[in-house]
């Protein structure tokens, strides 16, 4: 298959919903094929690549820090802008400044970058296709 | 060249006071005059938008009070007046709710559930927010 | 004719907005496309076989492709699928993507 645009939104907050499990799934088979993915995080997902999230222990399940290996979206941002690379496309990861600014979390990982609704007006017109995975 | 895109609202009053709008229009209009080509459809509890005369009171919290509350019958019909977003509001769902075709905003178009598909095919992008 | 995929990841148990999904997925089948129904996350749970998994069981009579993604199948320990549902990977969205669907979410 040749190399695609592809623009995904994503509205839901960190650890709240499966639809960012299902999100990342896709994502990840996304960038594994090479095409060069969007991502326009709105609402709550602008705190998906929040770099100051940190892991913890499970002390229901007994695990220390490390045992647990807690999963941060952080991190999960990080690996599939790596994984993309690796596979020679690129993701253009845009959080929604207003949202940011009003959650407080304008401290990005490496390779994500600020926006607005006109990066989005923009991803979709050049994209091949476009994807929304709203919130409820 | 703008891609005509449908945006299909169905969740409603979802943080419109905190945010003093719902996301989804604010969205659209700030895309819109970024230059896209957007309608919208609203269906499910979202039809209740283009009720005309709706506002929720501004919110107090202690000797806090918000100036600028919501009223989302302002914003649909500014989407359809001001800013060339054509809004359809599917009937059905009007009626399951006991909502009044002449109770709703000026300039909101009716569309039926079983003409979705048509108004879908003349649409190149649909975004199901 | 369009293609397109609508991926449902609500349920009938939970939601009673689910009958618009699948009611639209007949709809723009029976309007001459290609359509995909993607069941994911708790939208699997329809696909047992159960009362709920009959709606989905007539949209594939109707000629609407039903699908149910593996991953959530197996999160919630579901082997036995409803006549007419199969089991795919989650890489059938890219390909939908990839193929110019029109890729809506539920």
């Amino acid at each position: 298959m040749a190399k695609r645009t592809l623009t995904i939104a994503l509205m839901d907050a960190p650890y709240e919903s499966a639809n960012l499990t299902t999100a990342f799934r896709i994502l990840d088979v996304a960038a594994r094929r090479g095409h060069d993915i969007n991502v326009f995080a709105y609402e709550g997902a602008a705190a998906l690549a929040f770099a100051r999230q940190a892991a913890h222990p499970n002390p229901v399940h007994g695990k220390n820090l490390a045992e647990e290996n807690h999963p941060t979206t952080k991190d999960q941002v990080a690996a599939l802008l790596a994984e993309a690379a690796r596979n020679g496309g690129k993701v253009d990861w845009v959080n929604c400044g207003m949202c940011v600014d009003e959650r407080g979390v304008g401290e990005f990982v490496d390779g994500t970058r600020r926006g607005s609704p006109a990066d989005f007006q923009a991803f979709v017109d050049a994209s091949d296709n476009t994807l929304v995975i709203p919130t409820k | 060249m703008a891609k005509k895109s449908l945006n299909i609202v169905e969740s409603a009053y979802r943080a419109v006071i905190e945010e003093q709008d719902d996301t989804i229009l604010w969205l659209v209009a700030a895309m819109q005059a970024a230059g896209g080509n957007h309608s919208v459809v609203l269906r499910g509890n979202a039809v209740n938008y283009a009720l005309a005369g709706q506002g929720a009171p501004a919110l107090t919290v202690g000797e806090w009070q918000q100036t600028q509350a919501p009223k989302m019958d302002r914003d649909v019909a500014d989407l359809a007046d001001n800013r060339n977003v054509a809004v359809y509001v599917v009937e059905e769902d009007l009626g399951e709710r006991g909502i009044a075709v002449d109770q709703l905003v000026p300039n909101v178009r009716l569309v039926s559930r079983r003409a979705l598909p048509q108004l879908f095919a003349e649409h190149e992008v649909i975004c199901h927010w | 004719m369009i293609s397109y995929l609508l991926i449902e990841s609500r349920d009938p148990f939970e939601s009673n907005d689910v009958p618009y999904y699948y009611e639209l997925a007949k709809a723009l089948r029976e309007a001459g496309n290609e359509v995909t129904l993607f069941l994911v996350q708790n939208g699997v749970l329809a696909a047992r076989p159960s009362a709920p998994a009959a709606a989905l069981s007539a949209l594939g009579q109707s000629g609407v492709k039903v699908l149910a993604d593996e991953f959530s199948l197996r999160e919630r320990g579901i082997a036995r699928l409803a006549e007419g549902i199969a089991a795919a990977a989650i890489d059938v969205v890219v390909d939908h993507l990839e193929a110019g669907s029109r890729t809506l979410w539920h």
